[in-house]
């Protein structure tokens, strides 16, 4: 895969549209972009932006109503439910801004979970978990659950879970929303480590300047339309635009 | 299904423990009284039987008065002909005794039992499988004489714990002697007291006590139980012939072997079988519905959690599955508990009609499979409608 020249991900012409007539609302106006492997890219914007519809259809939870969205050269539009939740389980992991472990399991069982779904033998699956837990610094709560961790452990958790699978890109939607800034800066360190160190592709939804700042790539939504794509610029310079 | 899918469905249920148990209580109820029943019915069944069988050695016995309530022609009792027809012309009678009964109060010295005198050969004790506790039966010789052998219940009440052979009791004003106390066959709730017995010779009997001749009852041993049915239909043919019933009369007489009150007794037992499981129906249907409604609660209530799973790989399968695990230990759970609280009714039941404790385990494990069944066809329902949710509705969900 690494030898293919193509980006991993790309949106060519998308369009996404809610409801018909007067009370049509379009979420995506046409929108553009490729994302290459090993990229760092933050998704910016106000709410109504456009910027979750493009984290859904990124994640292959929805498809657009027009265009194409290319993963690794297949057109998602074209897969029905199933593949796509094949595409989900071998290729994507999420991190929620809510954390979203499950109740009453502890953090090695909710970073079992995808592989469970994947059908990995157990003795595996419980090296992968461990190493993936000790990746983001819980190598000595794997069996605490998560109403005895704090916030900024729970979301490490959900990064191990997300990490487990090794999968070709990492979607991130708000994942420091919950949490104070010093917990925010110490996962934003983890993302950037695991970005720099371990070459996997993350791609952050954040409405937050200093998030976005450990990105190597700002898309700022506006309308439905990208308004900005390229470096991070300045903060300032980004509020004023 | 997996270890971990059942674990995880475990911690659920065992996290909601009241809810689990309502939810389990039309599937306890329900599993529990078809067991209970199931399991006493096995225990009567077995006492009939052997009650039955302690009744006599392949037992046949006549009586007058047709089958279907008196046929024609009169119901006169049996005479010593009809008795001697029998025993010199029906092959397979191994014995036959002529035998009658009446009430009477048996007194000795201050004590009194109100009792039954039977009259009857000295083969009556064969063919009613009695042995003797102390002293002796009364042979073939003794027909005319006033001796009498007494049942346990009998030897209680007149003589206590003292001797009792030897003695003479009166039956009504009829002085007798008692030759021999019988062993005692017990209690059942479909004879009676059985050691509640005085028996005499036949004649004596006819002589002192009953003051005619009449026969109201013979009994016959067949050889062996598979002759039993030749033995009675060639009684019949010679009770036709003896009591001179014309080729278009009907019988004025009934044989009947025990087989016939057994299945009697189980019919009855069968309506009473029907009814309950009936009712226990009804029961596993509230049960199930009662599944599939709080399936439906847990799902709604779940959805965010089964969008975390679709969102990190799950497959619809997965969720399906999941839910149907649940369904399936949840209405397994409660066919279990059940089974537990039918057996221990069972065994109540049982001790209070003295019948033996039975339980199948054939019932048992189909009563467990059809449990784990019941919650899958139930949560079917419910486990679709996860697997079927939008993952991104599921995860917007609060």
């Amino acid at each position: 895969m690494s030898a293919s020249p193509g980006p991993l991900l790309a949106f060519r012409n998308v369009f996404k549209i809610y409801g018909e007539g007067d009370t049509e609302v379009r979420a995506l106006n046409g929108v553009n972009f490729e994302i290459h492997p090993g990229e760092f890219v933050a998704v910016m914007g106000a709410s109504g932006s456009g910027k979750s519809t493009t984290l859904n259809i990124l994640g292959c939870l929805d498809v657009p109503s027009s265009g194409t969205y290319d993963f690794m050269g297949v057109g998602v539009e074209t897969l029905d439910r199933k593949q796509r939740a094949l595409l989900r389980q071998n290729y994507i992991g999420f991190v929620f801004q809510g954390f979203n472990l499950l109740k009453r399991t502890t953090a090695l069982e909710n970073v079992e979970l995808p592989l469970v779904y994947r059908g990995t033998p157990a003795r595996e699956r419980r090296r992968l978990a461990e190493e993936a837990l000790g990746l983001v610094g819980l190598g000595d709560r794997m069996d605490h659950t998560s109403s005895e961790l704090s916030g900024g452990q729970q979301q490490r958790v959900a990064i191990a879970r997300a990490l487990v699978t090794s999968p070709a890109v990492m979607l991130a939607d708000e994942p420091t929303g919950n949490l104070d800034s010093q917990r925010t800066h110490e996962i934003m360190r983890l993302f950037r480590d695991l970005n720099e160190k371990r070459g996997i592709t993350i791609i952050l939804v954040t409405h937050e300047d200093d998030v976005a700042a450990f990105a190597k790539r700002h898309i700022r939504f506006k309308d439905g339309n990208i308004a900005y794509d390229g470096p991070p610029v300045p903060a300032r310079a980004g509020a004023a635009a | 299904m997996n270890a971990t899918t059942v674990r995880l469905a475990l911690r659920e249920l065992w996290a909601n423990k009241m809810r689990t148990f309502l939810t389990c209580l039309g599937m306890i109820i329900g599993i529990g009284a078809v067991i209970a029943l199931v399991t006493v019915g096995n225990g009567v069944t077995a006492q009939i039987t052997s009650t039955l069988e302690s009744l006599g050695n392949n037992l046949i016995f006549a009586f007058p008065g047709g089958p279907d309530g008196g046929g024609r022609g009169d119901n006169a009792p049996f005479d010593r002909d009809d008795v001697e027809a029998i025993r010199r012309g029906v092959p397979g009678v191994v014995d036959i005794t002529p035998a009658a009964q009446q009430g009477v109060e048996a007194t000795f010295g201050g004590y009194k039992a109100a009792t039954v005198v039977e009259g009857g050969e000295a083969s009556y004790f064969r063919i009613g499988l009695w042995r003797i506790a102390e002293g002796r039966f009364f042979g073939e010789n003794e027909a005319g004489r006033s001796v009498c052998v007494i049942g346990k219940t009998v030897r209680d009440k007149l003589f206590a714990g003292g001797t009792a052979v030897g003695q003479r009791i009166r039956l009504g004003r009829v002085p007798c002697d008692v030759i021999g106390v019988l062993y005692p066959k017990g209690t059942s709730m479909f004879t009676g007291d059985q050691d509640d017995i005085v028996v005499m010779p036949l004649a004596a009997f006819q002589r002192r006590i009953q003051g005619s001749s009449d026969l109201f009852n013979i009994q016959i041993s067949a050889a062996t139980r598979a002759d039993i049915p030749r033995v009675m239909d060639g009684v019949r043919q010679s009770l036709r012939a003896s009591r001179g019933i014309g080729a278009e009369e009907r019988d004025n007489f009934t044989v009947r072997d025990l087989q016939g009150f057994v299945q009697q007794a189980q019919s009855i037992f069968g309506y009473v079988t029907l009814f309950v499981s009936a009712v226990a129906a009804i029961s596993l249907i509230v049960g199930g519905i009662g599944i599939m409604n709080i399936m439906l609660v847990s799902v709604t209530e779940r959805t965010r959690e089964i969008g975390i799973r679709l969102a990190i790989g799950a497959q619809e399968r997965d969720v399906l599955m999941q839910f149907l695990t649940e369904a399936m230990i949840l209405s397994t759970l409660g066919g279990l508990v059940g089974i537990a609280l039918g057996l221990m009714l069972a065994l109540l039941g049982v001790g209070l009609i003295g019948a033996p404790f039975l339980p199948s385990i054939g019932v048992i494990v189909g009563a467990t499979l059809f449990s784990a069944a019941f919650g899958i066809a139930f949560g079917f329902f419910p486990a679709r409608r996860a697997a079927k949710l939008n993952p991104i509705d599921a995860l917007r969900y609060e």
